[in-house]
């Protein structure tokens, strides 16, 4: 096994896909002479050359829609955004076209396409570029949405996501980009639409996905400490949802607390938590807590841009108040 | 700098064709006006509901441009107003007329509407509800098209009509789309209906231009003004353009002049402008005009006129028939057609 970090192992992605399936493009701004905002494409464009990695303007709407037709006719394109925040500019294309070309059409057009970048807060960039967008993405009937926290589930899932029919969006993040991990030198996949447990536990279940994942794990450790053994889940995949292993899960600890980056209001980590409250009614011996971002913009203050988001601290003491342990 | 023309290019008389080059056109554009008489009819006895947009008085705009193409290769993509494109690709009367009655056996299986007809057999492509949507969606398929060309080495891969209104010409879509279109060398020919209301707003009230074809220039491609009530007119030219897009590698940009008879959709009086002004267009209506150059050129009698409109309520009214007497839609496929 290699150890390598998300960039990386998003790179060999790429590069594998790009490889085995002409069809197969990246297109967005800086992907092709600049090697990436975030380096995720490097080298693919003295690989594969001109229109395959293709930079484009600055133009987000002009440029998804563009890919969301070529994808319409069979290719199967890769659009990085440079960041969700940028991706606001797109969304009529990823709604209104990509989402339900295949509805309108009653099922005579598919559009296999990619949408990919880095989302939620990276530090000290004040609230335009501080955003936690995915709820936006998985309301919509149409796409699908995963994320990854590992390099070995970057691989995996965006391989799945470049061979899937259908529109996925995938959550990246800035920060994590550099975390690393093992990943294996012969080809795999990870299916779309699976959760995966990383941490198992009896006790109570912690449910995330993306960047919270390790910070997760980590308040799963000072969990420990306190003498409560606790399972996490790394849903993965939002849209579609693996239920199954959530309920399975909440069924054996009876508690769960949901962390979510994105606001608490009408968001992705409020409907899991609802769906948790009304599927496991009988077996929770505890309200369902929600760890997510406040409810205010980010602010630049680094201090107050930590306070806004979920932290070891709020995780351990939601836990804590799920345990009856205050 | 590539070349820009503002001055209206039409044809006299029948231009160099023969009459079995014309009487097809001449057929859609009957078929379409019939169609769309009977979808009003249809739609005030409440069988079609929702937003409805007529295509009268723009026929020879969507029959003449498409008439130029090749659907083996090219692509057609349009607006909301899309019954008349969906007849001149060859789309089955049955099929559009059970998609606005919202039946199963509608093209898009009752989920579309008359804003969404749609064929991948014919390449077409919708039927786009949302104003200058499908303008970058368009510029997607030329990509494509370039794409097969250049990295999976076929051979002639056509070009894209994209269609759609003067009221788009407005969004950022349509400056994004023809910008990276000039960029990348796409075969894509952008047509502005040019049918002088978005909506109920009159172009010169909200457009710092009249004449669309001068914003080709700002993306370097070539800019064409056409005459929209001349099939034949919009036939040529665009004949001439598709040509020059595959032989030049380049987008352009056609300016046609057209004029809708009804109001933006079926809920709209059309209040906004004069019965003057609407029926001086009438007066050169675009199946007036062709039946009478033909007629000039004795090609074309009053009887064989009249038995081309009576096939044509007949293919209509047939269309009604299969649209009544379809099944509608099991509540259950709500939950189809939603991911592959």
């Amino acid at each position: 096994m290699a150890e390598l970090s998300i960039r990386e192992a998003l790179n060999q992605a790429l590069d594998e896909e790009m490889a085995r399936d002409e069809r197969v493009l990246i297109l967005g701004e800086e992907v092709g002479e600049y090697n990436g905002a975030y380096k995720v494409t490097r080298g693919l464009l003295d690989k594969y050359g001109m229109p395959r990695v293709l930079d484009t303007p600055i133009a987000e709407l002009g440029f998804t829609g563009m890919a969301v037709g070529a994808a319409t006719v069979g290719l199967r394109p890769v659009v990085e955004w440079m960041t969700f925040n940028f991706a606001l500019l797109a969304l009529d294309q990823v709604i209104n076209n990509a989402a339900k070309m295949r509805h309108m059409s009653g099922g005579q057009l598919n559009v296999p396409i990619v949408f990919r970048g880095p989302n939620g807060p990276a530090e000290y960039l004040s609230s335009q570029h501080s955003q936690a967008l995915q709820s936006l993405f998985v309301h919509i009937p149409g796409l699908k949405v995963a994320s990854y926290a590992t390099p070995y589930d970057a691989k995996g899932i965006l391989k799945s996501a470049i061979r899937d029919d259908n529109p996925v969006v995938l959550i990246e993040s800035e920060m994590a980009y550099s975390w690393t991990g093992e990943v294996p030198e012969e080809e795999y996949t990870i299916p779309l639409g699976k959760a995966d447990v990383k941490r198992e536990g009896a006790e109570i279940t912690l449910i995330t996905y993306s960047k919270p994942v390790r910070m997760v794990l980590e308040a799963a450790a000072e969990l420990e400490k306190l003498g409560v053994d606790a399972e996490v889940i790394d849903l993965r995949s939002l849209r579609p949802l693996d239920e199954e292993t959530i309920y399975a899960s909440v069924r054996k600890t009876n508690r769960a607390v949901v962390i979510d980056e994105s606001w608490p209001v009408a968001s992705f980590g409020s409907h899991v938590a609802w769906l948790i409250s009304h599927n496991c009614f009988d077996v929770l011996d505890a309200q369902v807590e929600l760890v997510s971002s406040e409810d205010v913009p980010m602010p630049y203050n680094h201090a107050m841009e930590l306070a806004v988001q979920p932290s070891v601290e709020k995780i351990v003491a939601a836990a804590k108040r799920v345990l009856y342990m205050d | 700098m590539a070349k820009v023309e503002t001055e209206v290019q039409t044809v006299k008389g029948v231009g160099k064709h023969k009459k079995e080059f014309l009487l097809p056109l001449l057929k859609q554009m009957v078929l379409i006006r019939r169609f769309e008489e009977k979808a009003a009819q249809m739609y005030g006895l409440r069988k079609i509901g929702g937003f409805c947009h007529l295509y009268n008085g723009q026929e020879a705009v969507a029959v003449g441009a498409i008439g130029s193409l090749d659907l083996e290769k090219d692509y057609v993509l349009t607006a909301y107003r899309d019954h008349g494109h969906a007849l001149a690709v060859g789309m089955e009367p049955r099929a559009v007329m059970a998609e606005l009655y919202g039946k199963i056996t509608g093209c898009s299986r009752g989920k579309g509407g008359s804003m969404h007809m749609f064929s991948a057999e014919k390449h077409f492509l919708g039927g786009n509800g949302i104003v200058g949507a499908q303008i970058p969606m368009a510029t997607g398929v030329a990509f494509a098209q370039m794409y097969w060309g250049k990295v999976m080495n076929q051979k002639e891969t056509g070009v894209t009509l994209c269609f759609f209104g003067d009221g788009a010409i407005h969004q950022g879509a349509f400056h994004e789309s023809l910008n990276l279109a000039s960029v990348l060398d796409l075969p894509a020919i952008y047509i502005v209906e040019n049918n002088q209301f978005g909506m109920g707003t009159a172009v010169k009230r909200v457009s710092a231009v009249e004449d669309f074809a001068v914003k080709a220039a700002g993306f370097d491609m070539p800019g064409i003004t056409l005459d929209g009530m001349n099939v034949i007119a919009v036939h040529d030219g665009l004949k001439a353009a598709a040509e020059q897009a595959k032989k030049d590698k380049t987008p352009i940009l056609v300016d046609i002049k057209t004029y809708r008879y009804k109001g933006h959709s079926m809920s709209d009086p059309a209040k906004y402008r004069t019965r003057d002004e609407l029926e001086a267009y009438q007066k050169q209506d675009p199946i007036l005009i062709l039946r009478a150059v033909m007629g000039e050129a004795k090609m074309l009698d009053d009887d064989e006129y009249k038995k081309i409109d009576d096939e044509a309520k007949e293919v209509v009214q047939d269309a009604v028939d299969f649209a009544e007497s379809s099944d509608q839609p099991a509540l259950e496929t709500m939950y189809e057609d939603i991911y592959v």
